[in-house]
């Protein structure tokens, strides 16, 4: 049989293997490589767009630029994506965060505008109110088993309307040291949020790998009826998967007032529960609960993040930011998708197949299509 | 039905009667503009809702001025919703009141009840946004002219850097009719001047979180913000407000290094002019109630009345600032 097609060059060929090589590592270890591989992507992408934007100075004692933006921007959504994270895993989803967040930061600046309390108090009152709303939203999950969709929906209105009861409907700003402490300065050269959000992150990864906990909260998402017949506490687990959500999302909420140095009920958090249920989609879990993944769903806030605060600095006219987003967005998930990853290595082998020298041993091949001119 | 046709014929002739009453009285007395404007009149107002501090003190305002003139004013807060401005355009049509004032929460879907009042011979004005319908169906429309607020900050940001200037802009939720006459009032003014221009715009969809990361990103996008960027145009002042507080975390004086003009006029702007972290605001004025119940007025008196009256606040500099903050606390 005569090989009519052209040569296929030496460098070519280094490509071809070096992609392969890649696809056949994602096929291998496809949850864990993808979002390091669209974090990575859309990074050196940005700096091809926006020169200096990997650039990170030294300012003042601590880290300055764009990546560190990134990191300190990124921290809200890290947070609440951490809490919905376990509840995905229990096969439920939390809605209401965005509002746990306005209502959190409502308390914070109305306490310490109408109070003399000191600051440890007012964020206890702050985390507590997260608490009650978790516990809210867990008890109507796991007690009176309205679906999670509807349950938390309930409170993402009404959280709204609590918050704008709390402040009166004004944006309340205050003065607090300790709060615009945690909100805007750095320690160790990075963001002091960083610090907490990244204690948050270790604290809940050792506590869900470490432990069992984790476990059972994927055996409870997996299969509820399965798990209580061996004996797992279903109801208690789901219920406290609900008030992990709350308190994480009133922490951020804590944190995006100590931001602005103010509480806005109608905007703070506002759609940040998108966000968080897509960071844990790019990080690989199922919305059908049972598989979570902790730490890469940190990468897909990260991606998150970083499209945005890219578009911002890119100079991009305003009109095309969404559409932009979401088209990387989409191109992330379909590289994701096992569908597309098993036509692209399906392609890759039948092409191997017809060739057979192809990728073995370049000087053959290209012989092989001079000999045929 | 019977019942509702003879009270609009009712108050119809109620209408007539006072008209011939106002012309007795005109003809009886010297100055007839006093006499017009010391009837008792009933007014009604459908508002939108509470749903921002502005919109509280244009209620409280408008009420205010209702109570100063004596007038009985009937308030119906319809809580964002359409369906409940009809039904109290509709209570005040059958009460038979002097004249509407209706803040439309949405621009389509009004003609029929703006018909039906046209019919009852009630003036309606609208304040402080408009509808889409056909303009003899409402008196007159009482709001500012977006354009014009942006016209204004460029015209004083001109004056102030001698048209030189590279401006970094903050505009408002994308789509929203603020964002787009704000953006175009400005730029037509910046086009007369060959040195100025507009070198980055995003939008910080009229939030506080909002201005504050855009505002990082335009400052890590230069190398040199100091130099670089010459000031801030924000369509509104919570932006403006975030904005501030990226700059000083930069390590940059707000006002000093970069120059700050915003629309709006919220209290807070004011309190940061005193501090000297902004240089000046366009109040987005919240007293329609004066122009809209003259425009009644004038409407009884059977005057013609313009189709757009214009109620645009002034520019704020930071010499009167704290005596506005106060004023607005």
């Amino acid at each position: 049989m005569i090989d009519i097609r052209p040569p296929i060059k030496a460098t070519n060929m280094k490509k071809h293997h070096a992609l392969q090589h890649l696809l056949k590592r994602l096929q291998k270890q496809p949850k864990t490589l993808a979002p390091f591989v669209s974090l990575l992507l859309i990074l050196s992408v940005t700096a091809l767009i926006t020169p200096g934007f990997l650039e990170i100075k030294f300012v003042n004692g601590h880290l300055y630029g764009s990546l560190i933006d990134i990191l300190h921007r990124g921290t809200p959504t890290a947070l609440v994506a951490l809490g919905m994270a376990v509840v995905i895993g229990t096969r439920g989803i939390d809605l209401s965060v965005g509002a746990v967040i306005a209502i959190s930061g409502a308390v914070t600046a109305v306490l310490t505008v109408n109070t003399d309390w000191p600051v440890w108090i007012v964020i206890a009152c702050a985390l507590g109110s997260g608490l009650v709303c978790g516990l809210w939203n867990g008890l109507l999950v796991s007690i009176f088993n309205i679906q999670p969709i509807v349950a938390t929906l309930i409170l993402m209105v009404a959280g709204r309307g609590i918050a704008q009861m709390i402040t009166e409907g004004q944006i309340v700003t205050f003065h607090s040291t300790a709060l615009n402490a945690i909100g805007n300065e750095f320690f160790l050269a990075f963001p002091i949020r960083v610090w907490i959000a990244l204690g948050m992150i270790i604290l809940t990864i050792v506590v869900m790998r470490k432990t069992s906990l984790g476990l059972f909260i994927e055996a409870v998402g997996a299969n509820v009826r399965a798990s209580r017949l061996v004996g797992i506490e279903a109801r208690l687990l789901v219920l406290s998967a609900y008030i992990f959500s709350g308190f994480c999302a009133a922490l951020s909420g804590i944190i995006i007032a100590a931001d602005i140095r103010g509480a806005d009920a109608n905007n703070a958090g506002l759609w940040l529960e998108l966000d968080a249920i897509l960071a844990v989609v790019l990080a690989g879990a199922s919305l059908a609960g049972g598989r979570i993944y902790l730490g890469l769903t940190i990468i897909g806030v990260l991606i998150i993040q970083t499209l945005t605060t890219a578009i911002l600095t890119s100079g991009l006219p305003v009109q095309y930011n969404l559409v932009v987003k979401a088209t990387i967005i989409l191109a992330v998930l379909l590289i994701q998708s096992p569908t597309t990853r098993q036509w692209l290595s399906k392609r890759f082998q039948s092409k191997r197949r017809q060739n057979p020298k192809k990728g073995q041993n370049s000087t053959s091949s290209q012989n092989h299509g001079r000999a045929d001119q | 039905m019977i019942d509702r046709s003879i009270r609009q014929h009712l108050s119809w002739f109620d209408t007539l009667k006072q008209h011939l009453l106002t012309t007795v009285l005109c003809v009886a007395l010297p100055v007839c503009s006093v006499s017009a404007s010391a009837e008792s009149l009933t007014i009604g107002f459908s508002q939108i809702g509470s749903e921002s501090g502005w919109r509280t003190s244009e209620t409280e305002s408008i009420k205010a001025e209702a109570e100063r003139r004596g007038y009985n004013l009937k308030f119906s807060d319809a809580q964002q919703k359409q369906e409940n401005q009809i039904k109290a355009v509709r209570s005040f049509i059958a009460q038979g009141v002097d004249g509407i004032l209706l803040a439309p929460v949405v621009e389509t879907g009004w003609d029929q009840v703006l018909k039906e009042a046209k019919r009852a011979h009630i003036p309606v004005v609208l304040v402080d946004r408009g509808v889409d319908a056909n303009p003899d169906l409402y008196l007159t429309k009482v709001a500012s002219d977006f354009r014009e607020e942006g016209a204004l900050a460029a015209s004083w940001l001109a004056a102030k850097t001698n048209g030189k200037c590279n401006i970094v802009e903050l505009q408002g939720t994308v789509g929203s009719s603020a964002a787009i006459d704000r953006k175009a009032g400005f730029d037509a003014v910046i086009s007369n001047f060959p040195n100025m221009k507009i070198i980055r715009s995003q939008s910080g969809d009229f939030t506080r979180a909002g201005g504050k990361e855009v505002m990082e990103s335009f400052l890590k996008a230069e190398s040199n913000p100091k130099k670089d960027i010459c000031a801030l145009f924000s369509h509104n002042d919570d932006m403006a407000l975030g904005a501030i507080l990226a700059m000083k975390e930069a390590g940059i004086k707000p006002s000093k290094d970069i120059l700050v003009v915003s629309i709006d006029g919220v209290p807070d702007i004011f309190k940061a002019m005193m501090d000297g972290e902004s240089n000046a605001t366009i109040e987005l004025n919240p007293h329609l109630g004066a122009p809209a119940f003259d425009a009644i007025l004038a409407y009884r008196a059977g005057k013609t009345v313009p189709k757009w009256i214009k109620a645009n606040g002034p520019l704020y500099l930071p010499d009167t600032a704290a005596a506005e903050y106060n004023k607005r606390k």
